[in-house]
């Protein structure tokens, strides 16, 4: 599954943006994968609704990031002892590591145990961890580090320098002399006094000063440092594999719920949609395109929500209405949501019913390409065609803009035709047009249209709703604004 | 180790914010004249004089506990002028020692212990002083100094100072206890007992020098070699601070005695010059806030008088009892210097010192402030009645019961009738809150009012004339007067011959 691309409609649809932002800070996880991934069980969207309910209580949901955050710094102490070149620094980031480890796993456990987790997928996680926790390889691993990193506590030695030679020794009770110090000259003191310690950078690594030090502090405890050098000997895989992928795979679930949390927050809604593999009556209300909301929202602007509906036998919606009014993104909305569903995700909206589509494909207008060497038109023809090639009853398709590249007789031509087929095909589609013949060519096709404040046409609502097209609506509108509709024309010219 | 010689335990703030009245006190009453007399051109006696006049005292007590260390300075003024060039010595020495590499432990160390060595010579010298000259001082303040230099600066003391500082020289090496921290890096360096004997090391380590135990850097290990002084820096950061702090605290005990005795030297150029005219000085009698009172013999304004040859003009006034002072008069009659008179001996009295006047008292007042007439306002922002009411506004957004109000000429901008009003309705309110308030005022209007309102409610004090139209610069008491007597200003400057007949007030 890591090596899983995203799919060709991801840009198109910006579900690349919403990913990146579903998953920025937290590069480490590799989440992309999981969401390019769809399902097309009904079974496993359910199994994974579950999931995020479970996880939508804070109790799980507080208990899951405080183990991440630990697992996170486990890691970084790994990372670490990695860099580093001198054995027993190694050794004592290792056996850090496995503390913190040891720590997450115990707090998990508590805390599944103590929430109130329903979902079979945490169930099963809590049963496990149960048996992990007791079992003697966990418990052996925490005893003995235990034993290891008390002994090093116990490390105590003295610094004799004198010019340039340092000699170790085991402490032997000598007194504190800065105390000393401190107390004789504590008379003169009056008030704040200003603070001359100066500041020692601290780095992981040792130079080699240092390092020569802790040779010769090694020598004078051998013991210590030979059980050390077993325990990490013994423990170099301490980690297990179920828990490892376990702190990775609910990032993506984790990750989703923060990123609907930020727009809840800001009063938008999200759902669980009702998903079928076999009913292609669709729904939504109160839906927006997620990527554009994320944009949206740290501006403070209000994000615009729409409602559509197809009840057999209607399959298609025909999207027309005036430029910059919406209609891309209701489509892009369209094939998000059915996306989303099918990654068993939460959704835009107060409500959905969707279908579980086999493939999703989108048709959006392209750059020139010089290197296939074909005119936009053909281009166009020639992806509407291979779609056309690949599609089946079962997919969702998305047309934005289609044969805008050439005449409206054309366009109407080729759009009736292509339309006709996927008609026939039975497939799920939203096609933008500007084409108003075409919202009318079956008892399957809806027309929508974007729509405009009837006092002031250049203030657009974003709203799609059902409506005949009507190229000239708007048109009739700006033009009264300006004083420029045929009655207007007439009066002014008169003067 | 405190000085507390400005008060009896606490310290004196010579940082402390200066009242927000203090600039308005300064241009008023010519405070700058009154530090620079006492400064004598030591740009730190002047602020120190600034600060302790300004800052003033509201408790009795506080007040007496000053009057006495005065005292004594007075009477022994060689030795306290001794100790202060000690404390001078003591900051100025320091400030010469080499400031070297205060990024690391090693360079603070260095200068602290040189510094501390110094400052002991110093002390030590105190301490003879003490010694000497201790049971010539009667006041409480200085008592209790001379009794903390004994007690706190033993000799047992220095020398434990001293082996400590010797040993801080580190001649055989330093010894540094740690642990093991994260990634087995040394921590929690501790600075232990120095070796003290050059074989002391020797006995200690089984294996001798050339042992696996011991680690050499090469010199010409650069590297190394700094991180070994790292390493030994980190040893001795915590003994640098407690001497680098210690020789701080030292520092600031001598800047302390520098302040503190810096006012009572101040005083005494002060007394020197206005001794020196013959003029006379007197330690007041604070009398508690709340009761009334003001009662003066030849009391003059210092100011004034050092700018002049002669002696000043004094004044006897008696208003105890009252809480207005209402000063009308002829014009150069000398009611604005016998304000300002009042002012300043006011404020020299709440700080402690002696007063220009062969007898003073007044009772204590929370506050002084001052409204007097200024030039016109340069900014141009405002009309002058404008800038005068606003002014008069600020003060009664702070001004509290006990307070004390000088006002000159204010409300003069408008016509008599106008400013009349508005200055008895203030004044009134004023007096309602138990303000004490002293007012200049050629308005005999406003003068009159509350002359006619009962003349035991206030004191009326007149710039005397004499019948050749002359002036005394003496005040009586005396009605108001529906004139000014600006003829007599217009007949000198002009060198016209006063007319007798004019001489007498017109009704």
């Amino acid at each position: 599954m890591d090596q899983r691309e995203a799919p060709d409609f991801f840009g198109d649809l910006n579900l690349d943006q919403v990913v990146a932002s579903v998953t920025a800070t937290r590069d480490d996880y590799h989440l992309q994968p999981f969401f390019h991934a769809p399902l097309r069980e009904v079974e496993a969207i359910i199994h994974r609704h579950e999931a995020y309910r479970d996880l939508e209580g804070k109790p799980l949901s507080d208990c899951i990031s405080a183990f991440a955050q630990t697992m996170r710094s486990m890691r970084d102490c790994l990372v670490q002892a990695g860099k580093l070149r001198h054995r027993y620094q190694k050794e004592s980031w290792f056996l850090h590591a496995v503390g913190i480890y040891a720590g997450a796993v115990i707090d998990l456990q508590r805390g599944l145990t103590s929430a109130d987790v329903r979902s079979r997928g945490f169930l099963a996680l809590r049963e496990y961890l149960s048996t992990y926790v007791d079992s003697p390889e966990f418990t052996s691993l925490l005893a003995e580090r235990k034993g290891v990193e008390d002994d090093l506590a116990g490390v105590s030695y003295c610094l004799h320098i004198q010019e340039n030679r340092i000699t170790v020794s085991r402490y032997d009770s000598q007194v504190d002399y800065a105390a000393e110090v401190n107390e004789t000259f504590q008379k003169f003191k009056q008030g704040v006094a200003k603070d001359y310690r100066i500041e020692f950078r601290t780095y992981p690594d040792m130079n080699s000063v240092e390092a020569g030090v802790l040779d010769r502090v090694a020598l004078l405890y051998p013991d210590v440092f030979l059980e050390l050098d077993r325990y990490c000997e013994r423990h170099r895989d301490f980690l297990d594999r179920t828990i490892a992928d376990f702190d990775r795979e609910v990032q993506f679930y984790v990750a989703y719920l923060e990123h609907v949390q930020r727009l809840t927050g800001a009063g938008l809604q999200f759902c669980y949609p009702r998903v079928s593999d076999k009913s292609k009556e669709v729904s939504a209300r109160d839906t927006f395109d997620l990527a554009l909301a994320n944009k949206l929202i740290p501006e403070h602007s209000t994000v615009v929500r729409n409602d559509f509906a197809l009840t057999d036998p209607e399959r298609i919606f025909v999207v027309t209405g005036p430029n910059q009014g919406g209609k891309t993104t209701f489509a892009r909305t369209f094939g998000q949501l059915h996306y989303l569903a099918s990654l068993g995700c939460p959704v835009p909206g107060s409500d959905a019913q969707l279908f579980l589509p086999d493939m999703l494909f989108t048709h959006f207008e392209r750059e020139e390409h010089l290197t296939n060497l074909r005119g936009k038109l053909e281009d166009e023809l020639v992806r509407i065609h291979e779609i056309l090639r690949l599609a089946t009853p079962d997919s969702v398709l998305i047309m934005n803009e289609i044969f805008t590249s050439t005449t409206l007789r054309d366009a109407l031509f080729l759009g009736t035709k292509a339309l006709k087929r996927l008609i026939k095909l039975d497939l799920l589609c939203v096609c933008v047009t500007f084409v108003d013949e075409l919202a009318s060519l079956s008892e399957t096709t809806v027309s929508v249209a974007s729509t405009i404040t009837p006092e002031d046409p250049t203030v657009r609502t974003y709203k799609i709703v059902r409506k005949p097209a009507d190229g000239r609506a708007y048109a009739a509108a700006i033009a009264e604004k300006y004083a420029l509709t045929y009655e207007r024309l007439q009066q002014r010219i008169a003067r | 180790m405190k000085a507390f010689l400005m008060h009896r335990a606490k310290d004196f703030e010579l940082e402390r914010v200066l009242p927000p009245q203090e600039r308005d006190l300064t241009q008023d009453l010519e405070l700058e004249r009154l530090f620079a007399a006492m400064a004598r051109g030591d740009k730190f006696l002047f602020e120190v004089a600034q600060k302790a006049v300004l800052a003033s005292l509201t408790d009795l007590e506080d007040i007496v506990y000053r009057q006495r260390v005065m005292n004594d300075c007075i009477e022994q003024s060689s030795t306290v002028r001794e100790i202060y060039a000690l404390a001078v010595e003591a900051i100025e020495q320091e400030r010469k020692i080499f400031w070297g590499f205060l990024k690391y432990p090693d360079g603070i160390l260095h200068r602290s212990v040189q510094a501390m060595e110094m400052f002991v010579m110093l002390l030590k010298k105190l301490r003879r002083i003490a010694g000497l000259h201790a049971d010539e001082f009667k006041s409480d303040g200085f008592v209790a100094f001379f009794e903390m230099l004994r007690v706190e600066l033993a000799d047992e003391y220095f020398q434990s100072v001293e082996e400590h500082l010797k040993q801080l020289r580190f001649r055989h090496g330093v010894l540094i206890g740690a642990h093991l921290g994260r990634g087995n890096k040394g921590t929690e360096y501790v600075l232990r007992e120095p070796p003290k004997r050059k074989q002391w090391w020797r006995q200690w380590i089984p294996f001798g020098e050339d042992s696996a135990l011991t680690l050499i850097i090469a010199e010409r290990d650069e590297a190394g070699m700094r991180a070994l002084s790292e390493l030994r820096g980190r040893g001795i950061n915590l003994a640098a601070n407690a001497v680098a702090q210690s020789a701080d605290h030292i520092l600031s005990f001598f800047t302390m005695v520098r302040a503190e005795l810096g006012f009572y030297i101040g005083c005494l150029n002060l007394r020197g010059l206005l001794a020196e005219k013959g003029e006379p000085l007197c330690f007041p009698a604070p009398v508690a806030a709340g009761k009334s009172s003001l009662d003066c013999r030849g009391l003059y304004d210092p100011c004034l008088s050092l700018s002049l040859r002669d002696r000043a003009v004094g004044n006897d006034v008696n208003a105890d009892g009252t809480l207005l002072v209402m000063i009308t008069g002829a014009n150069q009659g000398g009611k604005s210097t016998f304000l300002r008179s009042i002012g300043l001996a006011q404020l020299m009295m709440q700080c402690g010192m002696f007063v220009a006047a062969e007898a003073f008292r007044s009772n204590v007042c929370e506050a002084l402030y001052t409204h007097f007439r200024r030039e016109e306002d340069p900014t141009m922002t405002s009309g002058k009645l404008d800038e005068e009411l606003n002014r008069m506004s600020e003060i009664a957004g702070r001004v509290t019961p006990n307070c004390m109000l000088l006002l000159n000429e204010s409300f003069s901008a408008t016509n008599e009738r106008e400013g009349s009003e508005i200055a008895s309705s203030i004044v009134l309110a004023l007096l309602e809150a138990e303000i004490k308030v002293c007012f200049v005022t050629h308005s005999f209007e406003l003068a009159n009012g509350f002359y006619r309102q009962g003349a035991d409610t206030a004191l009326f004090l007149r710039a005397e004339r004499q019948a050749d139209g002359g002036r005394t610069f003496k005040l009586a008491e005396g009605e108001p007067l529906p004139t000014s007597y600006g003829e007599d200003l217009y007949n000198r400057i002009f060198d016209e011959a006063p007319d007798v007949g004019d001489a007498t007030p017109r009704a």
